[in-house]
Parts: structure tokens; sequence; C-alpha cells
């Protein structure tokens, strides 16, 4: 069996992973916040040195400026339903996933300006396009960091200059690069950082979050209980509380804790030089292939661990079922959940077939795939 | 031998709290978490305590981190 879904969600976890959720479940159990038992406190310890551990990863100095969603989804809608206003502009890009553009659809109606701002058929931005579609009501731009259709990278730091130059806030949306690719919020001026535990920071499904650059504040995507103030009938002001409202996904948190503490020990240049590897040796056995059409700039320094292409003749779904029921490769195909950057490539309506690795993926995994790849094609 | 005296830091939020024990214990200051005492109405369920001795250290060594806290209460 070979695993090449792991744009979708990573698979397998490292086992420190199972191991601290495992622990938790066992040892620990307890709510945080609520009580103030040894269990509970054990259990905000857990929280708290996940906070921490993200911060690390991204350089974000106050731990407590990290508010744990449920996933990249909840975060980016936490970030743009609570920052944007009716007759606000916001700035995105053609190769958003449907997490960025129906939130903003969504506000649209509700009278937010939406400018969305092309991107080349590889996937690319050109910053400077960004700079010329601001407007007097621009607040916000809203980007992903790498495509999940292609994996074409965005240039986050040239854009986020020019968000700080406009005095308008940049939120990225980090789920295909987090842990995989390196991210620093003060290198990079993003003031919104929206996170998904579940892919290459190697947390559970159930997992991501959202950090808040001091000075922003957001209106709550929820209200309720959070343990502090339960004499006040109203949202608390202070963070991560203010945005926290109900039990957190305690065990979950665990898991992300020692997914993210794995990749720092790791060390993410290492995990990165390996996947910029196997990616290569991907494109390296596909692009050559007749019959075969590889999409992206195909340029490594510019592209995350995942391929995306298409055989002539064959529909994607056809390749998709090939693979699983004649060579165990599981991948994904179709639309990858992002219309908008299969317009932009040219492969509206009917998608591409998607290969995506990680740190455990292996040389003879890469192989394997080449060698099925080919098979098919050469029917 | 005598028990020392205490004081208390309370925190807005728990998180605050768990974020200002690990700093204090990082400076080699004693400290300890423990329930919100309840004569002290309180704005989460856990404080730090602390030995009255130490409340200077206690106070700067949250400020040069940033922590904020709710208040500090002589036990
Ligand atoms: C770029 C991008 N944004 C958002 C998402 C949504 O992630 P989640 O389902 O974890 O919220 C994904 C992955 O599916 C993604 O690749």
């Amino acid at each position: 069996m070979i695993y090449m879904d792991n744009a979708a969600t990573s698979y397998p976890k490292p086992d420190v992973v199972i191991q601290a959720m495992t622990d938790y479940m066992k040892n620990i159990g307890a709510n945080s916040g609520r009580s103030s038992h040894r269990l509970a406190i054990e259990a905000g310890h857990i929280i708290y040195e996940t906070r921490e551990a993200i911060a690390e990863l991204f350089n974000i100095s106050d731990p407590l400026r990290i508010i744990f969603c449920s996933n990249v989804t909840e975060a980016l809608n936490l970030a743009m339903r609570g920052f944007l206003k009716p007759d606000d502009g916001v700035i995105t890009s053609s190769i958003e996933h449907n997490s960025v553009m129906r939130p903003l659809r969504a506000l649209e109606e509700e009278g937010v300006e939406v400018t969305v701002v092309n991107c080349s058929s590889q996937g690319f931005l050109e910053p400077r396009e960004i700079q010329a579609a601001i407007k007097a009501n621009t607040k916000l731009i809203v980007l992903n960091h790498a495509s999940n259709v292609i994996g074409s990278i965005l240039p986050v730091a040239e854009v986020g200059e020019i968000a700080r130059q406009n005095d308008l806030l940049l939120l990225l949306d980090a789920a295909q690069t987090g842990g995989a690719y390196p991210i620093d919020v003060e290198a990079m001026n993003i003031d919104l950082l929206a996170f998904t535990g579940h892919k290459a920071m190697y947390g559970p499904q159930g997992t991501g979050g959202l950090y808040i650059r001091e000075g922003v504040d957001l209106k709550p995507l929820k209200w309720g209980g959070t343990g502090s103030r339960s004499d006040e009938e109203r949202q608390p002001d202070f963070l991560p509380d203010r945005y926290e409202s109900g039990t957190l996904n305690i065990v979950g948190l665990a898991g992300l804790g020692a997914g993210v503490r794995f990749v720092l020990a790791e060390g993410e240049d290492n995990i990165r030089g390996k996947e910029k590897n196997l990616t290569q040796k991907l494109l390296d056995g596909l692009t050559n292939l007749k019959g075969v059409t590889v999409y992206g700039g195909l340029d490594i320094d510019r592209q995350v661990g995942l391929v995306s292409f298409n055989i002539d003749g064959l529909m994607p779904s056809e390749v998709g079922f090939q693979l699983d029921e004649e060579y165990e490769i599981m991948c994904r195909v179709g639309l990858h959940c992002a219309p908008a950057a299969h317009k932009t490539i040219g492969t509206f309506p009917t998608g591409t077939v998607r290969l995506s690795l990680s740190y455990f993926t292996t040389e003879e995994e890469i192989g394997k795939t080449i060698e099925a790849i080919t098979k098919i094609a050469s029917k | 031998m005598n028990k020392p005296t205490y004081g208390v830091v309370l925190f807005h939020s728990t998180q605050a709290a768990i974020k200002a024990e690990k700093i204090l214990k990082e400076a080699e200051i004693k400290i300890k978490l423990i329930p919100v005492p309840r004569h002290l109405s309180s704005d989460c369920g856990i404080c730090l305590r602390f030995e009255v001795d130490d409340v200077l250290a206690v106070k700067s060594t949250l400020a040069s981190k940033n922590v904020q806290t709710a208040r500090i209460h002589q036990l």
C-alpha cells in the first residue's frame, strides 16, 4: 500500500503522536480551565505546551495569541468573518481553496467587496498584481501559502511587505505549508495565520488554529463558556478565551503538540530537503512520459510536495481507480475543493490526479508510483 | 520551622496562569498552581502561590515576559 494523499491528511502519523494521545486518554482525561484539581491542571499544561510548540514553529512571540479551532476552515472563517465588515474590500488570489472562497462569497452577499487577482497558469502570483488591486476600501489580503491543486508556493513575504506599506492585514492559509515549509510571522509580516493540524504538522484530524497579531481585534465566531469570568454573562476580551468557547479537543491537541515537536526535532530544513528531493524524483519520472501532462511550474524551489497530472484519454477518476485497484496507490482525483484554481490552470471541470507525499514517503514508493503511472499511460 | 507566608497571583485565564507558572519555574522561583481561595473572587479557577519574600521577583519576572496578571494578594 502506498499512501500518496498527504495533502488531504497525512498518514502515517509519528508514533509519538499516538503515544501522546493515548497517554492523555489513559492517564489524564480531565477538562482544562473548568476545575482546578491536578488532572485539570495537567490538561492545561498539555494545551499550553502545544501552543508553545506552534509558537516556536511559526516564530510567534506570545503562545496565548494562538486560538485553537477544529481545522483551518474554522480558523479562516473566524479571521474573515471576524474582521471584514460591509463595504470593506478584500483581495485574494485565483488559486484559493473553497475554505477561503466560500466564506468570501458569503461575505460578498453581505456587502464586502471581493477582488480576485489572477495567478499564472502555473499557479504563481505576481506581487505587483496585488499592489495594483488595492483600493481605498481594501482592508485585508487573503492568500494560501501553497496551492493544494498544483503545489505552487506564493510570494508571501513580498505580499506581506505590500500589506504593511498599505496598512492592510495579511491572512495566510498555511494548510499546505505549516510544518513542511518555513513560516515566520514576523519576517513575512503575517497578521493572521490559519493552520490545520492534521497535514504536515502531523496532528490528528479536528485540530487547527489561528494566530492573531497583537492589536488585531476580531469578532468571535462563537460565544460561550470558557471557565474564566464565570460571574460575567459577557464574553471575555482576553486571549485565548475570547475565541475559545466550549471544551477544546484536548486529546487532539495532545497529539498535535507531539506532532509539532516531532517536526521541530527532525528539523524543518531537513523535512523540506527530503520532500524536495522526493518531489523532484516524481517530477523527473512523470514529465517525460508520453501522454502525461504535469501541471505547475516544475520548479522545485517554488513547489511543495504535491504533483498534479493527467493522462491523455483518461478521466482523473479512472486513473485514480486503476492506481488504487491495481497498484494499491492512494491519491486524490478531481477538483480538490478549488474550482477557481482549476480554471486558472485550465483543468476545470475535469480536474487532475494529485499525488502528495510526506516526510514518511520513501524513494522506493516514489519509484513504484512512477512505474504504475508509466504502465497506465502506455496501455 | 515557621511556615512561609504566601501570596497569590490571579490571572484572567487558565492558560495565562500556566504560562506564568512555566516562566517562574524557569526563573527558579518557588511557586505552585493552586485553586483560587474562595474569599478571593476570581477570574479563573487556578492561581499561582508564591512565598511573600519573592513578590518583587515574581512581579518583575512576569512583567519582563509580558504576562498579564489580574491581581496579586497576600494570603
Ligand atoms: C489550501 C487549503 N486550504 C484549506 C484546506 C482545508 O483544510 P481543513 O479541511 O483542515 O479545514 C485545505 C485542505 O483540505 C487546503 O489544502
